[in-house]
């Protein structure tokens, strides 16, 4: 009888206190359901699927430094060649470079497209910087891998994520077939020179990558790497008939990598 | 039942301090990944996934090969198993609780590893890995538990541990199935991506889980009263010798089809690994190594003679243990990431402090091990004895 | 006899549960915070709920808008009061610390008194501590 007793009260008690945690939320819902309203930014560029089409003749050396520089600066992405004020982050141990962080970055043609090299590539092509970075994939491997859905398929086709849910278990890193993601083994901040304004840093532990600019997109602005770019990258929707990515793709002969495993990246190569 | 454990002889008292300053010093280390992030680890851009991963698939091995033991007790009433069945029961139990410790340690932001339940995403396979793994805990600790309380008390088990233990054999089945889903379900990673990765694992399991059982059967010989029973180990060898052939047949398999087919994104993990990539060798001493112990273990297993051999066993055993450990746990993990998606080539090895934080993930199982180790011999002696 | 074991245990178990209550009473306790309204967020008056609203539930409603902002990429808040607000936290004018311009006066002053540490300074930056 008196173990029963127990055992009924600890129940009760249990259930109590689940109530008392979630009143506050609850409150909150009740308090709240009626009148505010979210929506977008007048100004807000949309579409139905972004994409990108990367003019290949177009990107020099020095379109590729510009293009890294303005998407890493703006977005906070840490440089680890870069030199730590003491001052500010005593003590801070050194980096292990194989742990760096990149959303856009120039590869050869044959680490681009590992599935087309070719022993006797025209010689223009060997050397020429191709610009690579995540390929907002349709069918985004990475979506699918993702445990908490941290990583995730905006209705624009924007791959994107949400820092605050990244567990930081990696299945993405493994899922991607691009090498698109970049881990944070440590606190990004003291490899950042000057902190921007307009966008987070990340804290340690999270995966990130290209998120389009979809802070900028919000704002009616295009991406970074497009004002950077002078005319080699160009974004727009692939699903309107209509726009400069289609026309551009219906000009030119266009590649996308590793085509054939599927995923349907959005991000053509003009050749 | 418990109260068995805190009664012990001097060396089980040692050993447990051992196994608690291996825990300390992990936990130390620990406090530093958790600090600083997982910069302490040899893991990197192109290799993500390092030594953690690499142990939590070779003991997700392990706790599946328990059901080796299940299968022909409860499906084939093979009466000599009746003693060992348990010992299968609670390696698996020990097993799966260091598979989670291993995901634990290995997430950047472990605070939040509750996201799994609040965002279920079906999808992942990650999401039914933790559904299997879990359950497969749950069926063991209770099926263990209750058949050794009935053994004590000498009564018939609760009925409803039969329908249990059935539906842990499914289970058994599946934490290795879904495991090797994680891998081959992966589109850019040539190495994981084949049909065949799931029956590897399983086999490999198969192999690996009884022959570190008999190992375990030997010491209890050595420190208890109880005899698990020569015949049972011999049943047990002749199982691990049938799954080493078949996951070296396997990997045969995987082998012509790779080389022969040529197809370069395949081919370039297994020559990373068999020879060497672009200069890059750092795993070929361990695979070789690995292959020649398999290649010898079952050779061993096969011969009757020397699978008899009372002295020998335990050391063929070993070394099927630690060649599965190498080819599963090194091989598989940065075998997968190198050359990377992108064919660029960077190598991986745990550093020190990674090591540190295994080796204690490794202790707490072990505790977990001796202390349930010490209940089931313990009643066993009582009730035989 | 063991009845009286008991109740010492309990009575000292009692003790034990209100020691903050103790500890309080014989260390001086720090006064409660006045967190305070400066700049924009003076002369503004309304914020997004009313006070006692806004006071115990800006965590659930930053909550709301974080899952807005990026998962929906709606940026725009138009709260039961008519004004309109961008979803963020620090950045422009029409942000939380757009108008709250001195986070320690404000944020920290009741987090630090509560003990709370809420992580989103770990990555959300401050517009004022960036020299």
């Amino acid at each position: 009888m008196m173990k029963k007793s127990r055992r009924s009260f600890l129940k009760v008690a249990g259930i109590a206190a689940i109530g008392l945690g979630a009143a506050p939320a609850m409150n909150f819902a009740s308090t709240n359901a009626a009148h505010p309203v979210k929506s977008k930014n007048q100004t807000a560029l949309t579409a139905h699927r972004w994409g990108m089409v990367i003019d290949t003749n177009k990107v020099t050396e020095q379109v590729v430094e510009h293009v890294m520089e303005a998407c890493h600066k703006a977005h906070n992405v840490p440089d680890f060649n870069h030199e730590v004020d003491e001052e500010k982050f005593p003590n801070t141990r050194p980096v292990n470079h194989k742990q760096e962080l990149k959303w856009i970055w120039e590869e050869h043609f044959k680490y681009a497209f590992p599935d087309k090299e070719d022993e006797f590539l025209a010689e223009k092509f060997l050397d020429l910087p191709f610009l690579v970075t995540c390929n907002h994939c349709k069918n985004a491997p990475c979506v699918q891998a993702c445990p908490t859905q941290a990583t995730f398929k905006r209705e624009d086709g924007i791959v994107l994520m949400d820092y605050h849910r990244c567990i930081g278990c990696r299945f993405c890193m493994a899922a991607c077939p691009f090498g698109a993601r970049s881990f944070n083994f440590r606190d990004p901040r003291p490899f950042i020179e000057e902190i921007s304004p307009g966008f987070p840093t990340r804290t340690k532990g999270v995966v990130e990558k290209c998120n389009l600019c979809s802070e900028r997109l919000a704002k009616g602005e295009l991406p970074h790497c497009v004002e950077a770019s002078e005319g080699a990258i160009t974004v727009g929707d692939l699903e309107d008939p209509e726009s400069e990515v289609r026309a551009l793709l219906n000009e030119n002969y266009t590649i996308r990598r590793k085509q054939s495993l599927g995923t349907e990246p959005s991000v053509y190569y003009v050749m | 039942m418990l109260e068995i454990a805190i009664k012990g002889s001097k060396s089980y008292w040692l050993w447990i301090v051992f196994l608690l300053a291996v825990m300390g010093a992990g936990a130390f280390v620990y406090i530093d990944q958790y600090m600083n992030g997982l910069m302490i680890t040899g893991m990197s851009r192109d290799v993500s996934w390092g030594f953690y991963i690499a142990n939590f698939t070779f003991l997700v091995g392990v706790a599946a090969g328990g059901v080796m033991v299940v299968i022909p007790y409860y499906l084939h009433n093979y009466e000599k198993f009746h003693r060992i069945t348990i010992l299968g029961e609670f390696l698996a139990v020990a097993s799966l609780v260091m598979c989670l410790l291993f995901i634990v340690v290995d997430l950047g932001q472990p605070t939040r590893v509750l996201n799994i339940l609040l965002y279920p995403s079906p999808g992942s396979m990650l999401f039914y890995d933790m559904l299997v793994l879990n359950g497969y805990l749950f069926l063991n600790i209770v099926v263990g538990w209750k058949m050794l309380e009935a053994e004590r008390n000498q009564v018939e088990p609760v009925w409803w541990t039969k329908p249990l233990v059935y539906l842990s054999i499914p289970f058994a089945i599946g934490i290795h199935t879904v495991t090797a889903y994680l891998y081959c379900g992966l589109p850019g990673r040539g190495y994981w991506l084949t049909a065949i990765l799931a029956p590897r694992f399983l086999a490999s399991a198969f192999a690996a889980g009884p022959a570190f059982l008999i190992i375990l059967c030997y010491l209890i010989k050595k420190f208890t009263k109880f005899d698990p029973g020569w015949e049972a180990i011999q049943t047990l060898a002749k199982i691990v010798c049938w799954a080493i052939i078949a996951n070296l047949f396997f990997f045969l398999c995987e082998v012509f089809v790779v080389f022969y087919s040529g197809i370069p994104s395949h081919e370039a993990h297994l020559t990373y690994l068999l020879f060497g990539y672009h200069g890059y060798n750092a795993l070929v001493p361990w695979m070789w190594t690995a292959l020649i112990l398999m290649f010898t273990g079952a050779v061993f297993l096969i011969i009757p003679k020397l699978r008899n051999n009372k002295t020998l066993l335990p050391i063929t055993c070993g070394m099927i243990v630690i060649g599965a450990w190498i080819d599963k746990g090194l091989g598989m993990i940065s075998g997968g990431f190198v050359p990377s998606p992108l064919h660029h080539v960077t190598e991986y090895a745990p550093t020190g402090k990674e090591i540190i934080i295994t080796l204690a993930v490794y202790a707490t199982g072990f505790l977990i091990l001796t202390i349930l180790f010490k209940l089931a011999t313990q009643v066993k002696e009582e009730v035989n004895g | 006899m063991t009845k009286n074991i008991i109740l010492t245990g309990l009575g000292i178990f009692v003790l034990a549960v209100l020691s903050p209550f103790w500890f309080n009473m014989v260390t001086t306790t720090q006064a409660k915070p006045s967190p305070e309204l400066l700049g924009k967020a003076k002369t503004e008056k309304k914020c997004v709920l009313d006070k006692y609203d806004m006071r115990a539930n800006h965590m659930s409603l930053l909550d709301e808008w974080r899952d807005s902002v990026v998962r929906d990429a709606d940026r725009m808040y138009t709260s039961a009061n008519g004004k309109s607000f961008n979803m963020s936290l620090s950045t422009g004018e029409n942000s939380c610390l757009g108008c709250h311009e001195d986070k320690a006066k404000f944020c920290d002053s009741c987090h630090t008194y509560a003990s709370v540490r809420p992580y989103c300074w770990d990555c959300h930056t401050n517009p004022k501590e960036i020299e």
